[in-house]
């Protein structure tokens, strides 16, 4: 879509683009699966990869609660803050993805439809 | 891979199936969002359909949409995306020695499949690899399980999504069920008190580091709540070995 003018129009180089992407996702995904090559993970880096996931989903969730387009909400009002630690008490109580997301949408959406915070 | 019959068959299949589940609905609401995104950003519905199959990665199709609607050079846009999916090379990486016996492009194959939720749960499973064949099975069907349901309702959400563009306006903020979804998963990997401080320095870095291109301050938050985490391990001896 090197042009703009075509919005919505389908156009080969773009089609590319995106099957080159498809290939990005197998490389980062399969990076240090590529390799035949025996190798052993250093014990440091086995203990140090168990706070691997919690690091990134918290990494990936914490701006998109308290952050608007890179900038720091600066406001309580706001319906996602609400609906954050609603679905976090939500959690301790049940221990279920399902409730905690039921319990943080029900804060949300008439506070952020209702209110538009 | 969740299409190969020996692991359908095992019963670890079902039990990865109904682990991920529970976050099927948020995996939905984000997909359906991000293929609303897709159509709104000027893309065409063929191509919105084609990104969805082949990328499959969230948050480096949101990153590259802008890149690709504005021409931007092609080496941009996958650096771009590479950027994006840095922490998919972690998650590699603690990944090889559950995967390394199979043959490079079954490896391959479920690396594909295996986003966020998917690697969070299955380390949350299985922390150490399997030591012998039946085990190393076992894993490798739980993870298809895993992938199945992640895969079928993201894609799925994400095909509906472009489909219902123009029905679905993005103000609703329904994508924000996808947030919460992570939220329920994040909770239910902050199993210690080292892991909980990992959650809460990587948020804060991540926060804090905002400013940094490519979404690098994910990388940065993450090595920062491990070098902190391991170094607080170290100060404590009599804790190690534990489950941490």
């Amino acid at each position: 879509m090197t042009g703009g003018s075509a919005v919505g129009a389908t156009d080969v180089w773009t089609l590319a683009v995106i099957a080159a992407l498809g290939l990005v996702t197998v490389i980062a995904r399969g990076f240090f699966l590529l390799s035949d090559r025996e190798w052993q993970l250093p014990a440091w880096a086995d203990r140090g990869l168990q706070y691997a996931p919690v690091a990134a989903l918290a990494a990936v969730v914490l701006p998109e609660v308290v952050m608007v387009q890179g900038q720091w909400v600066g406001t309580l009002a706001d319906g996602r803050l609400f609906a954050a630690l609603a679905g976090a008490a939500a959690y301790a109580w049940r221990r279920n993805v399902l409730v905690t997301i039921a319990a943080g949408m029900t804060v949300y959406l008439p506070l952020h439809l209702g209110l538009g915070w | 891979m969740f299409f190969m019959p020996r692991l359908i068959r095992h019963p670890a299949f079902r039990l990865g199936a109904r682990d991920m589940w529970p976050q099927a609905p948020g995996i939905a609401a984000w997909g359906l969002m991000t293929g609303v995104a897709m159509v709104k950003s000027g893309m065409s519905v063929t191509e919105s359909v084609l990104m969805t199959l082949l990328v499959f990665a969230g948050s480096a199709q949101l990153a590259a949409i802008p890149l690709i609607v504005a021409g931007a050079p092609v080496w941009v846009i996958l650096a771009t995306a590479f950027c994006v999916n840095l922490r998919f090379v972690v998650f590699s990486l603690h990944l090889r020695p559950h995967l390394m016996h199979l043959p490079r492009h079954e490896r391959l194959a479920h690396a594909y499949f295996t986003a966020d939720l998917t690697y969070a749960l299955y380390t949350r499973r299985f922390a150490h690899p399997g030591a012998n064949a039946a085990e190393r099975c076992e894993r490798e069907a739980y993870l298809a399980g895993n992938c199945c349901v992640n895969w079928s309702s993201w894609v799925g959400s994400s095909l509906l999504g472009t489909a219902l563009a123009h029905v679905i306006p993005t103000h609703w903020g329904l994508g924000f069920a996808g947030t919460l979804c992570l939220i329920g998963v994040l909770c239910s990997l902050a199993t210690s008190r080292l892991r909980i401080v990992a959650a809460a320095v990587a948020g804060a870095a991540a926060v804090a580091a905002w400013a940094l291109p490519l979404r690098l301050n994910i990388m940065v938050a993450i090595a920062a709540a491990v070098l902190l985490c391991m170094t607080l391990e170290q100060l404590r001896p009599a804790r190690r070995g534990g489950t941490a």
